[in-house]
């Protein structure tokens, strides 16, 4: 079932990356997709009942789940962050010098 | 000794966390400059010292963490799960060029930006850029490789947007860092389904249980993509003209050597990590037509350009073509041993070859077309002209440049483009017509720059400017230097460190035993 | 550009509780979850808060941008130091842990009540990477908030990429 989901946000991420002609959309779009990786990481650590792998105070007699797809997903949402914070910061700019949002005006550069 | 491969990798590293607190305490005029190129200079000297241990000694792996640096497998675990680094004569062949072009690069910088504010964060994410891009090609592990994959792409979009105040750049930024993260989304999902799969992030680890099932395909086909993507062959091309060309002129010559960090990878995935057990003639294949959509339309679409730095990333995007050739034919043998040994290996050293070249006379270009827009102000042909009469050192660097481009003796882009002809005739007489075709136009459309930039009479606008500083024939020379040096002695560069970057890429068991021990 | 009386004093008094609790996350990042990268993700929320709630010029006359880009490049010196420091064994190895000093105590096997000195050179990297992600987070929200004060593009304006 998550990975329903996963497909499901992927294919909406990548929608909006296409066919979106706001650059601030397309930033969500980045993201969105983003977020469908992280969590198609996490689905993949999931085991039943079991508890998050860390023994302060953790109760007794439970399954806990391997913590390398969560180490993985928290990377991936540092990145994610420096990403997003790039793109915005650059979207910023473009916005300074062209007065638009619109990728339909960014057409500098052909050929 | 045993320390090196973290060592090219960290020294840069520090340096560049470093250089916002040397900047902050003063700390003298050309202190950031003078640190770069220090630690630079340290991680070419680690990479021929890192090169010649992995002749002498085989691959070497670099556990991180661990109580012993090559303690791959902890006590009682059958997977590695530290992340480690693994050198083997591939990874480090592809590192050496890639410091070698680092530190022309920055050694170039230090005129080329006099003028321009920000100079401390420039020197941040070139080393960063630096550190991404030997992190990818000394690592062991495939999640590190995304992260370093992903430090290299967020470095080279700033630094493509470093002139912040031409909207030009922030439009290539932008188009570079959108496609460049959804790339790496894509090899994050590959990653995702590797290791749901085999419950390892380690190549050899991976590699070593390879079933080639239907994840794995996906898994394939996704890395495969996104890392040729990534190194702007063909379909997948359209950020990588305008990053080039907007990017100031170090940072070309280095966004080269980044690039190929991604065919590296590629490679890395194609023989390493799934080997015999896949396809290897369809894969094979897939790559071969990418690399010849690659060389023509690269070619073809260089032939119009009229600005200079936009012709040259049209023509990085053709030579690039060249190394998937190559490599793409070694590897639709790879199954065959005697097909393999009569002409596969061959091209493949060709491919490989040719990577080296190309991140050297493709860097030295670039260098060149910076030079001209630093002292005429201008990148547009049409306006150029008669540029010998007053810079004729960038004219010498430009036309060994040229020469070695489009494949003339005694430079060394016609050694590697020589091996590539003769093995991948022998594979299939097409392609092999197809490649040599694309060379002669290469050099039609660079005696075109050549003519109207540097020949000519000289122009009343650009009659007082001056030959480039000396930073910048420093790091132009070193460039011109390797480039007549491979030229000259292509035996001697084959047979040290070309023909082991080969073998081990074929030799998959080798590259897996050193991690996994000798089961 | 200063939000009202009641927005700025219940900023005023946050403030400190969120710089505490992410100092709370860093400290026990090596025995809950969360750890450096969090804890300077909230620490560097209360710049969120300071900036909208004050004005940029109130933030900047308390917070200069140089404390801050210190913060970010000595947090990243500091860990990568320490890694460096366990290149007697390897790069990253963790020569602090059991060794009975600071952080050194023998980390118990199996459920425990968590014990803050344990574990080696993991809090020191937690708050490497905690004084990091402040500065850095920080600057970046700062610069943001600069950038859109930023008039239509001319040469002159100093601007900072992340």
């Amino acid at each position: 079932m998550p990975f329903v989901v996963v497909g499901v946000m992927l294919a909406l991420g990548l929608y909006a990356i296409l066919f979106s002609k706001n650059l601030i959309k397309i930033a969500i779009g980045l993201s969105i997709v983003e977020s469908a990786v992280n969590l198609f990481l996490i689905t993949l650590g999931y085991v039943k009942g079991a508890v998050a792998p860390i023994y302060t105070m953790a109760p007794a007699g439970k399954k806990m789940v391997l913590p390398t797809p969560q180490a993985l997903t928290l990377t991936a949402i540092v990145i994610g962050l420096a990403t997003t914070a790039m793109l915005l910061s650059l979207i910023v700019m473009a916005y300074k010098h062209y007065g638009t949002l619109d990728i339909r005006e960014l057409r500098r550069l052909r050929g | 000794m045993e320390h090196l491969p973290i060592l090219v990798v960290a020294v840069p590293l520090f340096v560049a966390f470093a250089i916002p607190l040397i900047d902050k305490v003063g700390g003298g005029r050309y202190a950031k400059e003078g640190v770069t190129v220090g630690s630079l200079l340290f991680s070419l000297i680690g990479m021929i010292l890192l090169l010649k241990r992995v002749a002498a000694l085989g691959p070497q792996v670099y556990v991180f963490g661990a109580a012993l640096p090559t303690l791959t497998l902890p006590t009682g675990m059958k997977v590695p799960i530290r992340i480690m680094f693994e050198v083997d004569g591939m990874s480090a062949f592809m590192a050496l060029s890639g410091s070698i072009a680092a530190l022309a690069a920055a050694i170039y910088s230090i005129a080329y930006l006099k003028d321009e504010t920000g100079k401390d964060r420039f020197y941040v994410l070139f080393l960063l850029l630096v550190v991404g891009m030997l992190g990818m090609e000394l690592t062991g592990d495939i999640f590190n490789f995304f992260v370093f994959l992903e430090i290299s792409s967020i470095a080279s979009a700033a630094l493509v947007a470093f002139r912040y105040y031409k909207a030009e750049s922030i439009e290539a930024a932008i188009k570079y860092m959108v496609v460049g993260s959804l790339s790496a989304l894509f090899v994050l999902i590959a990653v995702g389904f590797l290791y749901g799969k085999y419950d390892a992030l380690n190549f050899a680890a991976i590699a070593k249980r390879m079933e080639f099932s239907w994840a794995d395909k996906i898994a394939l086909a996704l890395l495969v993509v996104s890392l040729a993507l990534k190194c702007g062959a063909v379909p997948l091309h359209m950020w990588l003209p305008d990053a080039y060309a907007e990017a100031p002129a170090s940072v070309t010559a280095l966004l080269v050597s980044v690039s190929q960090a991604s065919l590296y990878g590629l490679f890395r995935v194609c023989f390493s990590l799934f080997g015999v057990k896949m396809s290897t003639l369809t894969v094979g294949w897939i790559v071969i037509i990418f690399g010849v959509l690659s060389m023509f339309i690269g070619v073809t679409m260089a032939l119009v350009q009229k600005e200079i730095k936009r012709l040259m990333a049209f023509h990085a995007i053709s030579q690039t073509g060249y190394m998937l050739l190559g490599v793409g034919v070694g590897l639709a043998v790879l199954g065959n041993p005697f097909d393999l040994k009569s002409y596969g290996l061959m091209a493949m050293k060709g491919g490989i070859f040719h990577i080296i070249n190309h991140a050297m006379y493709k860097g030295l270009l670039f260098l060149t077309a910076g030079a001209v827009f630093y002292r005429a102000g201008t990148r547009d042909l049409n306006k150029l002209g008669g540029l010998a009469h007053n810079m004729p050192w960038t004219t010498v660097y430009f036309i060994i440049g040229a020469a070695a481009i489009a494949g003339l003796p005694p430079f060394n882009g016609f050694a590697s483009k020589l091996m590539i002809y003769e093995s991948v005739y022998k594979f299939n007489p097409i392609l092999s017509i197809m490649a040599m075709i694309v060379s002669v136009l290469t050099l039609a459309s660079f005696v075109k720059i050549f003519q109207s930039a540097f020949l000519g009479p000289q122009l009343p606008e650009y009659k007082d400017i001056k030959e480039a500083p000396m930073s910048m024939l420093v790091g132009m020379g070193i460039l011109a230097f390797v480039v007549v040096f491979f030229g000259l002695f292509p035996e001697l560069i084959v047979r040290t460190i070309v023909d082991p970057a080969a073998k081990a890429l074929v030799d998959q068991a080798s590259y897996i035993s050193k991690v996994m021990g000798g089961m | 550009m200063r939000m009202s009386k009641i927005v700025r004093t219940i900023t005023a008094l946050l403030f400190w509780a969120v710089l505490v609790f992410g100092f709370y996350i860093v400290i026990h990042g090596h025995l809950t979850p969360g750890g450096g990268f969090q804890g300077g993700a909230v620490i560097a929320s209360s710049t969120a808060l300071f900036l909208i709630a004050f004005s940029k010029d109130e933030f900047l006359r308390k917070y200069k941008d140089v404390f801050l880009s210190v913060a970010e490049s000595g947090g990243l010196l500091l860990f990568i130091s320490i890694a460096f420091l366990g290149i007697g064994a390897t790069f990253f190895y963790n020569f602090m842990a059991n060794s009975g000093g600071i952080f050194g105590s023998p980390t118990p096997i199996g459920i425990n009540d968590g014990d803050l000195n344990t574990a080696g050179t993991l809090p020191p990297m937690n708050i490497a990477v905690g004084l990091e992600v402040f500065g850095g987070l920080s600057l970046i929200l700062l610069f943001m908030f600069l950038g859109a004060y930023l008039k239509p593009f001319s040469k002159e304006s100093e601007v900072h990429e992340e």
